[in-house]
């Protein structure tokens, strides 16, 4: 008997080899052009060669492959629908619009998926003890999530503005069992909660894997977590051509470190017809000196760990960052994006925290779904790009997590 | 002759280890770290490090993050930190050796960046988060400006990484002493004797230890115990400087007496 379950978990383990197999390093210190690399201490750079082993024997283990397929979909609960949003495509009347629900995973959003794959990493080297840094506190609770599964102790920094700003994510990492620690140095949010994430790495490195929550990092960060999260761009791509026959015009999906953005986009790279939007923070604006932009508005630099674009003055300091979403909040962004827009493969744009605030509106009014306010902004591109193509076109929006953690945020925006 | 290698010499024909001590420049602002680190020179430094703030500093712990915030706060630029080289440079031929982070240096050009370090008096430079794996452009501007190019080594490093920092670094290397960041600390290393040991067996380059020191009594038994040719001391020496009330030439007077006990450990 070929029953569904099973159905579904042989989609899921070929969705899960098809990206772990074909993986690729770039090179032996993991260059995307000329980003990436490893600028870290030297304290470091023998764990990191650890870890590069390790993920390089793990991703062809096919033991690994079904473990991480099977918690993926019993756990996490894959494959995400790929939702054809009617009233949302209606309401532009241009391309029919889909959301890739990861909003829908265990936990809220797409970061479940490298935090899953990491641990089982961790639990692999035999490092008892994870640490994380979050932002909107997603990748914290995704990280304190799997620490309490597998029996790991977890400690989350977190800026000391984050914590405010996503006080529920705080309570929801404490009842999971982690420790959070207030970061209070520089602009207490996600890039010192990096710095401090950092530092505890290099002090406990013996016994501690450091779970970063997105695409960037050193070498082998941006490959890693690209690997783990491109499951959703697998699924998608497959789903798409199911659903509706073709390919999609364009992929679209907000970026911070751009996690959820290259997991989307890497299965669709090689299809150079599908166009690639990311999407940033603009905050007040791409031209204020308000936004989370490195893309539209930075330069070329090293911030922990790789070589790709940062938001910094002209002697190299990192100024500080705005945007409405604590997730998009950060100076950085992953390498391999910053090679893809050098190469022009995909495009770079940005959505204020005011577009971002309607996008919320519109999609809780017309699709009864509240979406995260990071996901917001790229649903914020739609305006511009879905009259561009016909109504038999198709775009895909990647709804990267559900917009509980931001009622609060919400509240004082809309003044309710 | 180099100006490091020729201070090295010197101290192993007295039978002496190198007091390096650290400030950093432009806290709380140019004068003052000029006074201080004239103030380390009187007080027997052999090696002077010069700390150019970054707004990320991540190998170091609270205290030099703090100094680093200052520095940033009162506007320090990389063109401060020429112009403080330059100007101890007219005051004292003791090695000075600037260290920072990658991105400073990388916005300016590696080449660029040896070459005003160079003109200003500056004999070698450290980059934290610069491994060698990395740093070969790095390598090749310090080799054509005559600037030394030191590279860092941990407890964590096997014997390749020590191997590949040997060939890489010249005037000294920096041995971590502990995991983790910079800070005051008062135990004494022992780890950093057998890292000392596996880069002795494969080069000459002198070995300065760093991380954690902080008493006269530590570095003493630190040098009993392991092979070092020099202490570089940071966290310690801003702390007492913080820490001390009163007048600005009454914190480096005070700074400066503390170095004078540090300097005087490293005498056999």
């Amino acid at each position: 008997m070929f029953n569904e379950s099973e159905a579904r978990l042989l989609a899921e383990e070929e969705a899960v080899s098809a990206q772990l197999e074909t993986s690729s390093s770039n090179g032996a210190r993991g260059h995307f052009g000329e980003y990436g690399g490893q600028f870290v201490p030297e304290t470091l750079m023998v764990a990191l060669r650890e870890l590069e082993e390790i993920y390089e024997d793990a991703r062809r283990d096919e033991t690994f492959q079904s473990e991480l397929a099977l918690l993926l979909r019993d756990y996490v609960g894959r494959p995400t629908p790929l939702y054809f949003a009617e009233r949302l495509t209606e309401h532009f009347g241009g391309a029919k619009i889909f959301l890739k629900r990861e909003d829908l995973l265990h936990t809220g959003a797409h970061k479940i998926n490298n935090a899953l794959g990491q641990a089982l990493l961790a639990k692999r080297m035999g490092k008892p003890r994870l640490i994380a840094e979050t932002g909107a506190g997603q990748h914290g609770v995704a990280t304190a999530t799997v620490a309490a599964r597998f029996g790991f102790k977890c400690d989350v920094y977190m800026g000391e503005e984050d914590t405010r700003r996503q006080e529920l994510n705080v309570f929801r990492m404490q009842l999971l069992g982690a420790r959070v620690i207030p970061v209070t140095s520089g602009s207490k949010t996600l890039k010192d909660a990096t710095n401090e994430a950092m530092r505890d790495w290099v002090t406990n490195v013996r016994d501690t894997h450091y779970i970063i929550g997105t695409v960037a990092g050193p070498h082998p960060f941006p490959v890693m977590v690209r690997d783990f999260h491109a499951v959703t761009g697998q699924e998608a791509r497959r789903q798409v051509l199911e659903q509706t026959g073709a390919l999609p015009k364009a992929c679209v999906a907000c970026i911070g470190g751009g996690s959820n953005a290259m997991g989307l986009f890497h299965p669709f790279l090689n299809d150079t017809e599908v166009e690639l939007w990311g999407v940033e923070g603009a905050g007040d604006g791409l031209d204020t000196p308000r936004h989370a932009a490195p893309l539209n508005r930075g330069s070329k630099g090293v911030l922990h760990g790789s070589l790709s674009y940062v938001v910094q003055d002209k002697w190299g300091q990192i100024t500080e960052t705005h945007s409405i979403s604590a997730g998009l909040d950060y100076p950085g962004v992953g390498p391999e994006h910053a090679h893809l827009k050098d190469t022009g493969r995909a495009q770079y744009v940005g959505a204020t925290d005011a577009q971002a605030l309607e996008a919320v509106k519109l999609l809780c009014s017309l699709e009864g779904i509240l979406p995260a306010l990071e996901s917001a902004h790229a649903l914020a591109y739609l305006p511009e790009i879905a009259r561009r193509f016909g109504k038999d076109d198709t775009i895909i929006v990647n709804l990267s997590g559900r917009g509980d953690k931001d009622v609060n945020t919400l509240r004082t925006a809309f003044g309710l | 002759m180099l100006r490091l290698a020729r201070t090295f010499a010197a101290l192993k024909e007295r039978n002496e280890r190198a007091f390096v001590p650290f400030v950093t420049c432009g806290d709380p602002d140019l004068k003052t770290t000029e006074a201080l680190a004239l103030a380390y020179l009187e007080a027997g430094a052999d090696v002077l490090e010069i700390g150019i703030p970054f707004t990320d500093p991540l190998a170091d712990g609270p205290t030099i993050q703090r100094a680093s915030e200052r520095a940033l706060r009162a506007g320090t630029t990389m063109d401060d930190a020429f112009e403080l080289l330059a100007r101890l440079r007219q005051q004292t031929d003791a090695p000075l050796v600037p260290m920072t982070y990658i991105n400073p240096v990388w916005q300016m050009g590696f080449d660029e960046f040896a070459r005003r370090a160079k003109e200003a008096g500056a004999d070698a430079t450290i980059i934290s988060d610069l491994p060698p794996e990395e740093g070969a452009p790095w390598v090749t501007a310090g080799r054509k400006h005559e600037l030394d190019t030191i590279f860092l080594l941990a407890p964590t490093s096997d014997q390749a990484r020590v191997d590949r920092v040997a060939k890489s670094a010249s005037g000294f290397v920096y041995a971590v002493a502990r995991l983790g960041v910079t800070g005051a600390r008062t135990d004494v290393p022992l780890e950093v004797g057998d890292l000392v040991a596996s880069l002795k067996k494969v080069c000459d380059t002198p070995v300065c230890a760093g991380f954690g020191f902080s008493q006269p009594d530590q570095i003493r038994r630190t040098i009993e115990a392991t092979n070092v040719d020099g202490i570089v001391v940071a966290s310690a020496l801003i702390d007492r400087f913080e820490k001390t009330e009163g007048t600005p030439a009454q914190r480096v007077e005070a700074a400066k007496s503390y170095a004078l006990e540090l300097k005087d450990a490293t005498r056999a």
